[in-house]
Parts: structure tokens; sequence; C-alpha cells
């Protein structure tokens, strides 16, 4: 459906660098990357707002890098949605309908059928300043879905919604996809990311990082960034070998942290501790694990489950405890402590 | 407004100004009889002229504007080579000598430059026509339009444009439904700042067309024939009368954008 390839561009002190994906039809399709990654102009370069400096965009076959604008059948909803000021919400839905040759009756009759479908009947003769935010969002969605476009891209859509209405919208969203609409949808937020998308691009400075499904790019993140994105705090990339005194396989962060851990494969690849797997004692803890380390504690952050800690054993380790278990060991930053986990409980990815 | 030291000095300051501004006109209504005023309302020569300058006026700003929005649009949204210059000579009627102006003026359409010539050829004199007066009117206030109309488009978001494009629309139907509407407030300041600047104009017009006069020309023909006594009743009709069409202007521009 939507193809790019190489597409880059220079733009205001940033560039964007041989960017290529693939995006399917009936695709909710997610660019995640945090705010300065390049999402939201990749989003115009496919729009056909800002032209790329090199690569070419497909779609449906044909090729639309040098396509106008507005002939471009790619409909764009905009971070700050650009409704019209001046135009009451009827006329700012009717205003692509009217290139199309509809009539004025038809216009109307369309209008109504989308503000109905998208719950806006009683606003169509209010002006957009007048809105809230919820409802300036389904605004644009319906002025953009007059359309009828092929892809529809979102900026940044809940980004400026409360928790309510961004369940309202989410949901909105997922079931215009369900009813076979193609979506490329940038956000920075990772909740949002996995609620909605089928596949998803991690974007950091310009590049992707990565590409595939939420399973695949979480479960398998190939950079410390992607892992980051995920929640994932404890990722290293690591050469595991056979271990001669354990059963266990080695894995070696660098010179000064080697771990153990369980697999079966051999060779260079990431590994993900969980955060809630890394015990961290006062005392040197038994032998049930191989992996003890001391070390010393540099930071303790408030965390919805109690408090997050992170322990420099060689490279810095996070983990969570509650707060009356921190107490219980009285540690504080500056403290000696000792940090153990299972050899069962890090996930080994191997590079591809 | 806090009564401090320096606001009760600024604000005598600027009281000396306003009184500056209305003294001399409230002297010209309290020296002026009702009586007087009404015999010079009715004098024929009087209402022609008002007549001739109002609409002259408007039909210059009218027939320029459709050269200078354009304008002010490309000014407002490109930068290009030489830009700072183009401004510049925009400006420069207002700060150039309005007589001067006028001589420059006469000298592109006399009877014998090209385009006095052309005129000719169709049995027509420009100097002394209604068409010289809206050439010197529109020349000297063409800047206010620009200027004015210039601002409101820069004040209009590029991106309400882009969004409008995105949604099938041709450059010229987003430059009608989204840039002029949503500049309109602005451009209609400028249309009645330059109609406004365009009906007291007195400099440049009279070098070019002492006759048919407009309605400065006169006050000034009969201040220099017969005195202030003379000049006066007509000077005041005329003030009168450009308020009521400017407000009435304003006024129908701004409920038309409201209703719109």
């Amino acid at each position: 459906m939507l193809k790019l390839t190489n597409i880059s561009k220079r733009w205001e002190g940033f560039t964007l660098k041989d960017i290529t994906l693939t995006v399917g039809k009936g695709d909710y399709f997610i660019l995640l990357g945090p705010s300065g990654a390049g999402k939201s102009v990749l989003l115009e370069v496919i729009a056909g707002l800002i032209a790329p400096d090199g690569g070419d965009i497909t779609l449906n076959d044909a090729n639309i890098t040098h396509l106008k604008i507005q002939e471009r059948d790619i409909g764009l909803v905009f971070q700050d949605l650009a409704l019209f000021p001046h135009l009451n919400v009827h006329h700012n839905i009717g205003y692509p309908l009217y290139r199309k040759g509809y009539k004025s009756r038809e216009v109307n009759r369309r209008v109504v059928e989308l503000a109905q479908e998208l719950g806006i009947s009683h606003l169509l003769k209010r002006f957009p300043p007048t809105l809230s935010g919820g409802e300036q969002q389904r605004v644009a969605l319906a002025r953009t879905l007059a359309l009828n476009p092929s892809l529809l891209l979102l900026d940044e859509p809940l980004s400026s919604l409360d928790v309510e209405r961004k369940v309202e919208i989410r949901r909105l969203l997922r079931d215009l996809n369900r009813k076979g609409q193609t979506i490329v949808h940038v956000t920075h937020d990772y909740e949002e990311a996995i609620a909605l998308g089928n596949r998803i691009a991690i974007i950091n400075n310009g590049a992707i990082e990565q590409i595939g499904s939420p399973q695949e790019v979480f479960g398998k993140p190939t950079s410390s960034f992607v892992a980051g994105f995920g929640g994932v705090r404890n990722f290293f990339k690591i050469s595991i070998s056979k271990s001669e005194d354990s059963k266990f396989m080695k894995a070696r962060v660098n010179e000064n942290l080697s771990f153990y851990l369980q697999s079966d494969d051999e060779g260079n690849g990431y590994a993900m501790i969980p955060e809630n797997e890394i015990v961290i004692t006062h005392d040197k803890p038994g032998t049930e694990t191989l992996n003890t380390f001391p070390g010393t504690v540099i930071d303790i952050y408030p965390h919805r489950f109690g408090c997050e800690v992170v322990v420099d054993i060689g490279e810095k380790i996070f983990a969570i405890m509650a707060s009356t278990q921190l107490q219980a060991i009285h540690a504080s930053i500056g403290s000696k402590v000792w940090v153990s986990f299972q050899e069962n409980s890090t996930i080994f990815i191997k590079s591809s | 407004m806090k009564k401090s030291a320096i606001n009760l000095s600024f604000a005598f300051l600027g009281g000396l100004v306003l009184l500056f501004i209305v003294a001399p006109l409230l002297g010209m209504v309290f020296s002026t009889p009702l009586s007087t005023l009404f015999s010079t309302a009715q004098e024929t020569e009087v209402q022609q002229s008002i007549w001739l300058t109002i609409w002259i006026s408007m039909a210059s700003t009218l027939v320029f504007s459709i050269l200078a929005i354009p304008l002010a649009y490309l000014l407002a949204r490109y930068s290009f080579p030489l830009k700072n210059m183009v401004l510049g000579i925009i400006d420069l009627p207002i700060v150039i000598p309005h007589s001067a102006a006028g001589i420059a003026l006469l000298g592109f359409i006399s009877r014998d430059t090209v385009i006095g010539k052309a005129a000719g050829a169709f049995g027509f004199n420009l100097i002394g026509s209604p068409v010289a007066i809206a050439l010197a009117m529109a020349f000297v206030s063409i800047p206010f339009l620009i200027n004015a109309a210039r601002e409101g488009f820069a004040s209009v978001p590029v991106r309400l444009e882009k969004a409008a494009l995105n949604l099938g629309a041709s450059p010229a139907r987003v430059f009608f439904t989204i840039s002029l509407p949503l500049a309109w407030r602005s451009i209609v300041t400028g249309l009645v700042m330059m109609f406004a600047r365009g009906m007291s104009e007195f400099g440049a017009v009279v070098i070019v067309a002492y006759h048919p006069m407009v309605a400065p020309v006169l006050i000034f023909d009969r201040f220099n024939a017969f005195g202030l006594k003379y000049a006066r009743p007509a000077a005041l009709l005329f003030i009168l009368v450009s308020l009521v069409v400017f407000i009435t202007i304003r006024l129908l521009a701004v409920k038309r954008k409201k209703d719109a």
C-alpha cells in the first residue's frame, strides 16, 4: 500500500536518514519515537507538505514522491488539528467535499453522515474555538475522513486529551481501522502504541531503529533505545558462551561485568532483565543463584509500585522495590548493597 | 492603573497630545455657526466636490486593491532576493513630500509621455481628469493597504493553508477560502486607511488635477481666494462627511465578517 524507500530530508537542523518502510492495506501502523525524532516531518513528507531530498514514496503501486499535496489521496490530521476557525463545524467537515464535485445537497448528506458516525451531530453549527479538545479532535477526524483517503495520517492525535477523551478517541480510531481504514499514527507514547498498533516502527534521531509487530519490537528489542521505550531498563548487549563451571551460559557485558543465564544459543545478542526480578539485599545472599554482585546505590526514585533503585555493579542496574523493603535494608544513595537475580529470569535475544 | 508618579506624568503628557489633536478641530466646530454649515452643504460646488472625492478615492482603492492584495500575500509568505528593497519601495510614498510625488506622477502621465500619448490617441487627456486624481490618491495611499494586508496574511498560520491543500483544495481555493477571510480584518483596516488617506490627499492631487476640484483642493481654493472664514465651513463639512463614511464602512465590514 504505502512504501517509503530511502527517504532522506535535511530539515531545520536535523536529518531524516534513509527511511525505508512498508505499510500494508488495513494496517494500523505506529511511528513511535521521542520528541524531535523526526516523526512529524516524516508524516509531512508522506503527505507532500515537505518535499524529500531523496528517496521514493509509493502509494498503491503509484509513485507519488513528486505529486501535488492535493492529488495524493492521503488525509492528514495535524497535531494542532488546524481546524479553520472562521468556518463552523459543518463547513469544516464539508470543506474537502466541494472539490470532489459534490452538490450542496450531497455535501450536507455526507457531512451529517460523518457527524453521526463521530458523534458530533450536535456541534455542526458551532465554531472550532468554542469546542473542547475531544470535540475538536473528532471534527478534525471527520473533516479528513470526508476526503475518503486511502491512507489516514495522524500526528499525535491523543497528546492534548485528558484520560477519558483518550479512551474515547482510541476506541474511535480502532473502529475506523477495523472498518478497513489504513492508518499511520505518530506518537511518543508507548502505551498508545501498544494499545492501537498492529505494526510499530521505532524512530530515533531521524532514523528507523526497528520495525515489526508490537510483540516483536518490545519482546525482542534490538537496541537499548527500543528496550527503553518498552519500559525495559536493564538491557545489555552481550556475547554468550558455554560456561566451564556451570550448567548455565556465561554472558559477557564488558570487562567488568559478566553474569549467567539460561539459553540454548551462543553468540552475540541482547539480554533483558525485568526490573522486578532484581533483588537488592544488605548482606550477600545465599548460594541459590550465581548472579550476585556487590554494588553502590546511585539513585532512588519514587515509582508507582514503591521505589526504583539504581545500583552501579559495573553497569547501571535498575530494580523495583517496595518502600518498606528499601527501609528494611537501610538503603540510601551511596549505600553498599548486593544485587542478585536468577539465571532463568534473563531473556536472551539473539542478534539477527 | 497604578497611580504612580510616572503613570500620572505619562497621562498628563498623553492628555496634551490628545488636546493638540482635538482642540483645533473643536475650535473649528465652535467657530462655525450651524446656519453657515447648512448653507455650505447646500452649495452644488461643495456637494459635487465631496461626492467626487469620495467616489474617486473609493474607486482608486478598489482598483488598486486588486494589485495590492496579491502583492501583500506574496510579501507575507515568501522570502526572495531584494525583499527588503521591495518593502522599502512600498514605503517610499509615505516618506517623500506629496507635492514631489505629484510632480513625479505628472511627469509620468503628461501628454508627452508614452502613457499620455496613448491616452491622447483615444482622445483622452489624463491631466486634470478623475483618472489622474485616482492615480495621485493611490500613489500616496497604497502603502497603507499593502502593509496592513501583509501583516494580516502573515498572521494566518501557514498550517491552515497546508491543511486546506491536504484536504484537496487548489492553491487558489486556499487563498480565497482560508487566507483571505482570515486576513480580512487587517485588509479592511488597510482598505479604510487607503481610502481615508486618498480622500484627504491634497499635495499630489493639486499638481495633477486642480480641476475637477476634490474637497481638499476646494478648501484650499476657498482659503486662498476668500480667506479662513469662507474655507472653514467647507472644511468642517468635509470632516463630518468623512467621519460618517469611515464609521459606516468599518461597521459594515466588521458586521459582514461576523456574519460570514
